[in-house]
C-alpha cells in the first residue's frame, strides 16, 4: 500500500485552546479519504495544517515518504485545494480566473488556456466562461473553485466541504465529478458534515470530533464495528394471523435467534450470528400467513456514527446549512 | 521559469484589476495638481518652483503607493483570494515582489506629472536625472513597502486607510517638507531621521537644485537600507502572522 500523506501526532494549539489534538492518519494513493465531524470539530485546522496554510503545534507531516513538516512548499506543486469558501477574484471572468490560477504553477500561456476551456466544459460552465465570478450563483461559484484547483492536474486534491450550501443539482454534479477525478487517478482527501455524503463518495472515513479522531476504517468497516447484532424484518400481511404466542412460538423452534414481534406486521429476528431465514420464513409460511418481505437490516454510516461520537444527527445539520 | 511565470501573471491582475482603473489613473493626475495648487496659493505670489518640487514628488509618491498596496493586500486578505498566492509553488519573496512592483510603478507613473508639469509649465530644471531617477524609484520602493508594512499589521480593509493615513500625515511634517529638518524642535528631529521620506525628499532636493542638507552618499544607501530592512521585516511577518 503506498501512503501518499501521513499525519503524525499532529497538533494545534490556539493559545490554550487545543482545536487538533494528537491526530494520526494516513491517506492511501488513489484513495477517497474523508474527514465527518461537527462544526468545529477541527476539520479545516486539520486541512490547513497539511496544505501549509496553518503551522502544526506538534506533530509530522510526510508526503509520499518525505517529512515536510514546517515546509510544505516542497509539495505545493503536488497539491490542489478547495477551500471552505469559494475564493476566487470576483471582479475576472471564470476563465481569466482559470487562467490565472493556472499560472500560479507556472503553466505556459497555451496550456492553460487549454486546460481552462477544457476545465469549463467537464463543469459545465462554458456558457458562463465570460461573466464575471461575481454574476456567479453558489453552485456555479463552488464548481469554478473545484475547477481552478485542478488547473494544474494535482495529484492530490484537498476539498474543505465542497458540498457545502449549494443547490442539489451541483450537490450531484459535484458528487459525480470528485468520483469520477478518483476513477482518473486522483488521490482525494475531502471533509464534510454530511454523513451520507461520507457513505456514498469515500473509501475510507476518519470521524473527527473535539479536535481528536474517534475511529478510522472502511465505510463497511465502521459499520461492522458498530453492528452489536444480525437483524431480518419479515412484513407479513397483518389479517388471518394469530398472533398470540407468536414470539413464543418462534423461540421454541428456533432458539438460537431472538424474535419480537413489531407493528402487528413484522417480524424482527436478530441474532449474534448469522441468520439463516429460509427455515424461519417457511416455518412462518406454514403458520398460514402471507410473507410480503424478507430483508436484512443493515446499520448505516449514520448509525456507527452517532455510537461511536455519541454526537446527535441533528448536531451535524445545523449552522452550515446559512451560508 | 515557472516562478517566473507566476510573477509576471500576478503583476499583470494586479495592474489591471487595480492601477490601471480609471479610478487610479486620475488620481494619478489629479493629486499632483491639487499639491501643486495648495503650494502655488501658499506661496502666494512668488512660486519658488524648485523648492516645491520636490516635495510635491514625494508626496505624489508617498500618498498614491502606501494605500493602493496596503488596501488591495488586505481586500485580498479579507476575500481569501490572497490564499491562492500562499499555496502557489513560489517563494514568499516571489510572490511579495509580485505584488510591490505594480506599486512601484504607480508611485514611479505618480511623480512623472508633477515633473512634467513643473518642468514645461514653470520652467523648472533637473540639475542631476540619474540621481531625481533614482531618488523617484527609492522612494517609491520604500513608500511602497511601508504599505506592504502596514497590510501585515491591518486585518480590514478600513484599517489598512486609517494606519496608511497615521503613517503619511506625521510624515508630511517630519520629512522636512514645509519646515527644513533642521528649525523643527530639537525633540523632533530625530524622528525625522527615521523615517525614510526625510532622505528621499534630501535626495529630490539634490537633483532639482542641489539644495540638499545630507550627503547624497549617505541619503541613497539609508533609503536602500530602508527598502531591505522593510523587505525582509514584512516577510518575516507575513510567515508569522498570516500563516498561524
Ligand atoms: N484562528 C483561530 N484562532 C482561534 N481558534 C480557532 C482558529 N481557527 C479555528 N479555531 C477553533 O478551532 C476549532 C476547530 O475549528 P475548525 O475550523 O477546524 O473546525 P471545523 O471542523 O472545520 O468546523 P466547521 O464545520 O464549522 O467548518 C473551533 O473551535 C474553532 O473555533
Ligand atoms: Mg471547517
Amino acid at each position: 500500500m503506498n501512503k501518499i500523506i501521513e499525519a503524525v501526532n499532529l497538533s494545534k494549539n490556539y493559545g490554550s485552546f487545543s482545536a487538533v489534538n494528537d491526530i494520526s492518519f494516513y491517506v492511501k494513493q488513489g484513495e477517497i479519504f474523508g474527514l465527518l465531524g461537527p462544526n468545529g470539530a477541527g476539520k479545516t485546522t486539520t486541512i490547513n495544517m497539511l496544505i501549509g496554510m496553518a503551522k502544526t503545534s506538534d506533530g509530522k507531516i510526510i508526503y509520499k515518504g518525505g517529512d515536510v513538516t514546517g515546509n510544505i512548499k516542497k509539495a505545493q506543486r503536488l497539491i490542489g485545494v478547495v477551500a471552505d469558501e469559494s475564493n476566487l477574484y470576483d471582479e475576472m471572468t471564470g476563465y481569466d480566473n482559470l487562467c490565472f490560477c493556472g499560472s500560479l504553477y507556472g503553466l505556459p500561456a497555451k496550456v492553460r488556456a487549454k486546460r481552462a476551456t477544457e476545465l469549463l466544459d467537464i463543469f459545465q460552465l462554458s456558457e458562463a466562461a465570460q461573466k464575471k465570478f461575481k454574476a456567479y450563483s453558489r453552485g456555479m461559484k463552488r464548481k469554478l473553485t473545484i475547477a481552478a484547483a485542478l488547473i494544474h492536474q494535482p495529484e492530490i486534491l484537498f476539498m474543505d466541504e465542497p458540498t457545502t450550501g449549494i443547490d442539489v443539482a451541483s450537490v450531484r454534479q459535484i458528487r459525480n465529478l470528485i468520483k469520477k477525478l478518483n476513477a482518473d487517478g486522483t488521490t482525494i482527501f475531502l471533509t464534510t458534515h454530511y454523513i451520507e455524503e461520507a457513505e456514498r463518495l469515500c473509501d475510507r472515513v476518519a470521524f473527527i470530533s473535539k479536535g481528536g479522531i474517534i475511529n478510522i476504517d472502511t465505510v463497511a468497516g465502521l459499520v461492522e464495528a458498530a453492528r452489536d447484532a444480525n437483524v431480518v424484518e419479515v412484513l407479513f400481511e397483518a389479517e388471518r394471523v394469530n398472533k398470540k404466542n407468536l414470539e413464543e412460538r418462534l423461540k421454541n423452534k428456533f432458539p438460537h435467534v431472538e424474535c419480537l414481534l413489531k407493528d402487528g406486521n413484522t417480524v424482527k429476528i436478530l441474532s449474534q450470528e448469522q441468520i439463516d431465514i429460509a427455515p424461519i420464513v417457511g416455518s412462518l409460511a406454514d403458520e398460514g400467513m402471507t410473507i410480503l418481505e424478507a430483508r436484512l437490516i443493515k446499520p448505516s454510516l449514520e448509525d456507527a456514527f452517532v455510537k461511536m461520537t455519541g454526537i446527535e444527527i441533528d448536531m451535524m445539520k445545523k449552522e452550515k446549512e446559512k451560508r | 521559469m515557472k516562478s517566473f511565470i507566476a510573477f509576471w501573471n500576478i503583476l499583470v491582475k494586479d495592474m489591471k484589476n487595480y492601477y490601471l482603473k480609471p479610478p487610479n489613473i486620475s488620481w494619478g493626475i489629479i493629486f499632483p495638481f491639487a499639491w501643486m495648487l495648495m503650494m502655488f496659493i501658499k506661496s502666494g505670489t512668488v512660486f519658488d518652483i524648485a523648492s516645491v518640487f520636490p516635495g510635491i514628488v514625494a508626496m505624489s509618491i508617498l500618498f498614491g503607493t502606501t494605500s493602493m498596496l496596503s488596501v488591495t493586500i488586505t481586500f485580498e486578505r479579507k476575500a481569501r483570494s490572497f490564499e491562492r498566492l500562499l499555496l502557489a509553488p513560489i517563494s514568499l519573496e516571489m510572490l511579495v515582489l509580485s505584488k510591490i512592483i505594480g506599486a512601484i510603478l504607480f508611485g514611479i507613473f505618480n511623480s512623472i506629472v508633477p515633473i512634467f508639469i513643473s518642468i514645461f509649465f514653470f520652467g523648472a530644471g533637473v540639475m542631476n536625472w540619474p540621481v531625481l531617477a533614482a531618488g523617484i524609484i527609492l522612494l517609491s520602493v520604500v513608500s511602497t513597502l511601508s504599505g506592504l508594512f502596514i497590510a501585515v499589521t491591518a486585518k480590514e480593509v478600513f484599517e489598512a486607510q486609517t494606519y496608511s493615513n497615521f503613517y503619511r500625515f506625521p510624515m508630511i511634517f517630519l520629512c522636512g517638507l514645509f519646515v527644513p529638518v533642521s528649525q523643527l524642535p530639537v525633540f523632533v528631529q530625530p524622528l525625522s531621521y527615521m523615517v525614510p521620506v526625510t532622505y528621499g525628499v534630501d535626495v529630490l532636493r539634490y537633483s532639482i537644485s542641489e539644495s540638499n542638507t545630507l550627503s547624497i552618499l549617505l541619503s541613497l544607501p539609508v533609503l536602500l537600507g530602508f527598502c531591505v530592512l522593510l523587505f525582509y521585516t514584512s516577510i518575516f511577518n507575513i510567515k508569522r502572522k498570516w500563516i498561524v
